[in-house]
């Protein structure tokens, strides 16, 4: 591990059980594998973006990483220290330096405690009341750009974009070294997207932040990272630079979602790539390389052999018959 | 031919702290055979309208004057509630952003179509035999065996367009489409942009599509209108408003998008200041406490400024386009 890298996750896997006694007894699956073999490194300072459609299992490997969901195999290492195992009690320091800001700005948010009591609460929660909580709460609102009287308001007298900013103030009101957001602009207007987004930026910069981005907003992705994975059924596709991979990308995956995002032109002549069918179950994941069902190149040799991962470039991928190499 | 027809459309609501006005003298039309779009950022009025046009309204809200034009003889303001159900589902039809809220979860898909059928004489087989039409239409791959199946045995985008399926069951002249492609992924927002096109043109309606995304009213409608706090404020071809905006608040709204961005940059365009109070609204031009243009005529009410076609912008300085703001 070199002295840059702040997190580096090695063959992750997370499994679910599902199904009870019945599906057991008829001997069908009780496992899937949300994450399934995920490898990546984080380096300090840097923004790294996990994008994938829904179902993808982004939301469950930033989960894992936070201690929020046991770990079956495989390896986290955040500033030297191994995270799986960990129990609740040993994660709390943790989290101080890995907070995580989840979906849905006002959601997250509890209906019943002021602005003020919810940006308190990270220091009651790390046992640090005896700090001058209301000089930390202004403190916090000046950082995230909020008037200092809005520490009186509820969460329902927030817009989506305020609610979202008090999301980041209680992210950043300890000590963090990164910062996992899941989806920080989903449901918020664009103009209202941009602001947040420049906070999350300012803040990178200011404090030194890393942070790990969830989005399936690929626009986004481009504005803010600096590396990406592009996730499907739990594993990753490809791994890259992201302005690499947006110039060139090497999955037909990649290249189909690129190419499905609609651009505010209407005389732009779309050459779309479409996908065929709906997303495979993990149920029943197909064999050979699992993205062969719905992959408008794939040939004979891809329903049968497993794809192993291989440097193009910078970038990481499992495909056996790579684009733009 | 026109199908729908809005005429200077007010709705207020009634709050304990005084009337809000929540659409004020809204005027826009659809056209019969196209798809007209309408954009705006959350409070912008968009829900209100379709509720307006669906003699949906909340019990405090009222529409305090305007008319609503439907197929040109009857005025939606002014309907009574029975025909106004004769209306809908019939020749009104809505598609809403979550499609698992839009199917009853413990009914099979196939029940669920049948009951909708429920005005036409059909056998019961010949209601089975339109669905599995209908679903095919869509692209429900295998539609006999998936008729009693239940919408949770569906994927997201597959409950869309089931949603979508039993929207046009009827062959209504309108369809309302609210955000119905929101939920969705990338990859089948595009799937269900290229569906709804395909099937507007098979079927013959008109599309009244709401959405705050930009790039999907881009690929999808031929007109559309920008709202803000509850007006109109430019209204034209795609092409034109796209290319040719001139209302500041449009041109700001395109410029936030980062979908057009080509390469990253180091500030992201934002729109600065919040909406208006709509209980009391700025004096003059709705926009000009946020509009960086703004002067002394703006505090009057601005003129429906006419930059040829159907093209319109209510302002004072409609006469600025697009790249001279960016410059």
């Amino acid at each position: 591990m070199s002295s840059d890298d702040l997190l580096r996750v090695s063959d992750l896997r997370v499994s679910f059980r599902v199904g009870g006694l019945s599906a057991r007894l008829a001997g069908r699956a009780t496992e899937i594998e949300a994450v399934s073999g995920v490898s990546f490194t984080l380096q300090r300072g840097s923004t790294f973006a996990l994008v994938g459609e829904s179902g993808s299992g982004k939301t469950t490997l930033a989960r894992t990483l936070n201690g929020l969901q046991p770990v079956k195999a495989g390896t986290i290492l955040f500033e030297g220290q191994e995270l799986q195992g960990l129990s609740n009690t040993a994660m709390k320091p943790v989290r101080r330096r890995m907070p995580m800001m989840f979906q849905d700005p006002v959601g997250s948010l509890s209906p019943r405690l002021s602005v003020r009591s919810l940006l308190s609460e990270p220091f009651v929660i790390h046992g640090l009341s005896d700090r001058d909580l209301n000089a930390e709460v202004t403190r916090l609102l000046a950082l995230v750009g909020l008037p200092r009287d809005f520490a009186d308001r509820y969460p329902h007298q927030l817009s989506g974009g305020q609610a979202r900013r008090v999301g980041v103030a209680r992210a950043i009101a300890l000590d963090p070294v990164l910062v996992v957001a899941d989806e920080p602009t989903a449901g918020l207007d664009v103009s209202v997207q941009g602001e947040v987004l420049n906070l999350l930026n300012d803040l990178r910069d200011r404090m030194g932040l890393s942070m790990l981005i969830i989005t399936h907003n690929l626009h986004v992705v481009r504005q803010i990272a600096d590396r990406m994975a592009v996730m499907y059924l739990g594993r990753f596709v490809e791994q890259g630079e992201t302005e690499a991979i947006f110039r060139a990308p090497h999955h037909p995956y990649t290249a189909a979602l690129l190419s499905a995002n609609p651009e505010p032109d209407p005389d732009r002549v779309h050459q779309r790539i479409t996908l065929p069918a709906d997303v495979p179950s993990l149920l029943a994941r197909p064999s050979g390389c699992e993205f062969h069902t719905r992959c408008p190149q794939a040939q004979g040799r891809c329903a049968v052999d497993v794809p192993v991962p291989v440097a193009v470039g910078d970038s990481r991928l499992t495909c056996h018959f790579p684009l733009n190499t | 031919m026109t199908v729908l027809e809005v005429k200077n459309l007010s709705v207020a609501f009634h709050t304990e702290s005084g009337p809000l006005e929540a659409l004020k003298q809204v005027s826009f039309s659809v056209p019969a055979n196209r798809s007209v779009g309408v954009v705006g950022e959350s409070g912008c009025g968009k829900s209100t309208l379709i509720n307006a046009i669906l003699g949906l309204l909340a019990d405090n809200g009222e529409i305090t004057s305007g008319e609503i034009i439907f197929e040109g003889d009857k005025d939606l303001a002014r309907l009574d509630p029975t025909a106004m159900r004769g209306l809908r589902g019939l020749r009104i039809a809505t598609v809403f952003q979550d499609p698992m809220g839009a199917l009853n979860p413990v009914l099979s898909v196939g029940r669920q179509m049948r009951d909708i059928q429920y005005r036409s004489n059909l056998s019961k087989r010949d209601k089975d035999a339109r669905s599995v039409a209908m679903l095919r239409k869509v692209r429900i791959p295998d539609p006999e065996s998936r008729l009693t199946q239940f919408p949770h045995e569906f994927s997201g985008g597959m409950k869309q367009r089931i949603a979508i399926a039993m929207a046009l069951m009827m062959e209504p002249a309108l369809l309302i489409a609210d955000e119905p492609t929101t939920a969705l992924d990338a990859t089948l927002e595009v799937a269900t942009i290229e569906l709804l096109k395909d099937l507007q043109r098979d079927i013959g309606c008109s599309v009244l599509f709401i959405s705050h995304h930009l790039g999907v009213i881009a690929e999808l409608c031929d007109e559309m209108i920008v709202m803000y706090a509850g007006e109109v404020v430019e209204s034209g071809t795609t092409r034109e408003i796209f290319h040719d905006a001139r209302h500041p608040y449009t041109q700001k709204l395109l410029a936030c998008d980062p979908a057009r961005l080509s390469q990253r940059v180091a500030r992201l365009p934002t729109i600065a200041g919040t909406l208006p109070d709509l209980r009391r609204r700025p004096s003059g031009c709705v926009f000009q406490p946020r509009c960086d243009r703004a002067d002394a005529q703006c505090l009057t009410p601005p003129p429906s400024a006419v930059l040829g076609g159907s093209h319109i912008a209510h302002c004072w300085h409609a006469d600025i386009p697009l790249g001279a703001m960016n410059a």
